[in-house]
């Protein structure tokens, strides 16, 4: 037998004996000390992926084209920070107009109500189905189809408030609407399957308890759809981010429009990319610690693979 | 306190209960028993409104369970007076369903808090008082993946206690158990039985109905065909179907 030899698989060497002595020979081997391949190969790994980075980096800081003089200007110039805001604020408003507006979408859609369902369907299919970009432009130039907006008794009766199209939409009401729509159409899909995700004797048992269906969705079902409603959310906060940059075609400003602006009178349009890179890397760090926080609060009662852990007898703990 | 009379359920064209009478006094025990598929759990869903009935009347507590007479006939209840006729009436699911977000206490704490408006610190007061009653105190905040089944069930029942019914429904609280965390269940009910509280269980335990039922009804393929003391039915059955069962059970 030849124990000392490491990671001996079968048939690899001589055949082992099991004839007698089994017992003293797990003994032997519970002896041996425990090698994990995978704790070598990490800091390898490790070492590997710091020199492509410091390789990289020397590349881009020798580099005399990549204009770091220029960055470091434009980095916190007035109008890239304007846009920067401008973007922020998009990403926010189109995002909580599209959760809300998908909450409702979704709890119309598994509504058992025939109508209210197939209004959902339709919605999400318009929304899900046409280019943002012609959304966007749609709502801009709304006042070429419709001049003057009112709310009143429609089929021709009397208008309670009513104005011009182009005083009520504005760029950035174009904006929020053709973002905020269009993303309630793909939020309705998310949280439809997180409301689909939970069980439905959670439902039955809160129903049982005297829970009314409102009550029942508020604290039982959301609870535990959001666990799985939260991470495509995140995908879809960050895509928000960068997808705002279509309001450009409707004449606002945002952090890359503000960049091309720049960079269509220096012609430095390499050193503006990379500024512009960076606030937007910079903001993605930002969502996705704060996805990364919300996910942790949701999780709770989860059993994951690293918290979950036999039930303990009663006597353990009493005692 | 349950009186349910011609009771009828259709799930499409099949025709699950066909005109079930089913009482049960005021501290009773009734013991539910009959082979898979002849509707005992769907008579117990009955009795809350969990299910619909189609025909017949089913009054708890002295209310009419889902139901009004309005005039000449019965109207359905809207989904918020159906809410409230539920408070008084637990139930306890084979699948424990415990609320997987919140934790053994804020199971307990989360229906009076809601629907009776109870305060937080009176909620969880009351909770551990019950979980200390089914001998959880110790697990209060343990999630349900932290527990096992029988304590999860002992969890459920406390939830069912926090809204201090006087009727509480069992459908099969120990099929999904380890055999050894059975015992566990059993003798919190039979606590239960002991304090004068009114229960429906559906079960296979046939050793256990004998010994807390103060009735036995034995269902078949819709319909309850023989209904007794625990000693007639399980003991002296009289109907073919009953001993056939009783036979291939015990
Ligand atoms: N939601 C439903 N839709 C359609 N059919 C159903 C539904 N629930 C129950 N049934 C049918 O009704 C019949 C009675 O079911 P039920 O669950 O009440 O039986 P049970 O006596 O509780 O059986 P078990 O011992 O297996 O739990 C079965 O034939 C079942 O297939
Ligand atoms: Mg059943």
């Amino acid at each position: 037998m030849s124990m000392s030899r490491e990671h001996e698989r079968p048939g690899s060497g001589p055949a082992p004996d099991t004839r007698h002595g089994s017992d003293l020979e797990a003994a032997k081997i519970a002896a041996l000390p425990v090698r994990h391949p995978r704790r070598v190969r990490g800091p390898v790994g490790a070492a590997i992926v710091l020199l492509g980075v410091a390789v990289v980096v020397d590349v881009l800081v020798e580099n005399k084209n990549v204009g770091w003089g220029e960055i470091g200007h434009y980095l916190f110039d007035g109008a890239i920070l304007d846009g920067l805001v401008l973007t922020s604020w998009l990403t926010a408003v189109a995002m909580a107009v599209g959760i809300v507006l998908g909450i409702v979408l979704a709890l119309m859609r598994l509504s058992s109500n025939p109508f209210l369902s197939w209004a959902a369907r339709g919605y999400i299919w318009f929304f899900r189905g046409t280019p943002v970009l012609v959304q966007l432009v749609f709502w801009y130039n709304l006042a070429a189809l419709f001049p003057r907006l009112s709310v009143g008794v429609p089929f021709g009766g009397p208008a309670f408030v009513s104005g011009s199209a182009t005083a009520i939409i504005t760029p950035y009401a174009a904006a929020l609407l053709g973002l905020g729509l269009n993303e309630a159409a793909y939020m309705a899909e998310i949280v439809r399957g997180g409301l689909k995700s939970v069980d439905e004797g959670q439902v039955e048992a809160a129903r049982a308890l005297a829970m009314t269906f409102p009550q029942v969705t508020r604290k039982i079902v959301l609870p535990q759809a959001m666990r799985v409603i939260v991470p495509p959310t995140g995908n879809q906060v960050i895509g928000m981010l960068k997808l705002t940059s279509l309001v450009s075609v409707i004449a606002l400003s945002d952090l890359l429009y503000s960049a091309q602006t720049i960079y269509g009178h220096n012609f430095e349009t390499i050193p503006l990319l990379i500024v512009v890179s960076i606030w937007y890397l910079a903001l993605t760090t930002v969502l996705s610690f704060g996805q990364m926080f919300i996910e942790r609060r949701f999780s709770r009662g989860a059993p994951t693979r690293a918290k979950r852990r036999a039930p303990i007898p009663d006597e353990a703990v009493i005692a | 306190m349950v009186d349910a009379r011609g009771v009828r359920k259709y799930f499409g064209s099949h025709e699950v209960l066909r005109g079930v009478d089913f009482a049960v006094a005021d501290g009773g025990v009734a013991c539910l028993i009959g082979p898979s598929g002849s509707g005992k759990s769907t008579l117990l869903r009955c009795i809350n409104h969990l299910e619909p009935i189609d025909a017949g009347a089913i009054v708890v507590n002295g209310a009419l369970i889902g139901h009004a007479v309005r005039g000449s006939h019965i109207v359905e209840l809207p989904e918020r007076q159906i809410a409230r006729n539920r408070i008084g009436l637990g139930m306890v699911f084979q699948r424990f369903n415990l609320f997987a977000h919140l934790t053994a206490a804020d199971n307990v704490m989360c229906a009076p808090m809601t629907v009776r408006g109870m305060s937080r610190a009176d909620a969880r007061r009351q909770a551990l008082e019950l979980l200390d009653r089914v001998g959880l105190a110790a697990r209060a905040d343990h999630y349900p993946a932290q527990l096992s089944g029988g304590q999860q069930q002992r969890v459920a029942i406390a939830r069912a206690l926090a809204m201090d019914p006087n009727l509480i429904l069992f459908d099969e609280p120990t099929s999904a158990l380890d055999p050894e965390l059975v015992g566990e269940v059993l003798a919190v009910m039979r606590d239960l039985a002991r304090s004068g509280m009114t229960m429906v269980i559906v079960t296979h335990e046939i050793a256990f109905a004998r010994e807390i039922a103060t009735s036995v009804s034995f269902m078949d393929d819709g319909l309850i065909v023989e209904q007794g003391s625990a000693a007639d039915v399980l003991d002296n059955p009289c109907n073919p179907r009953t001993r056939a069962f009783l036979k291939a059970v015990l």
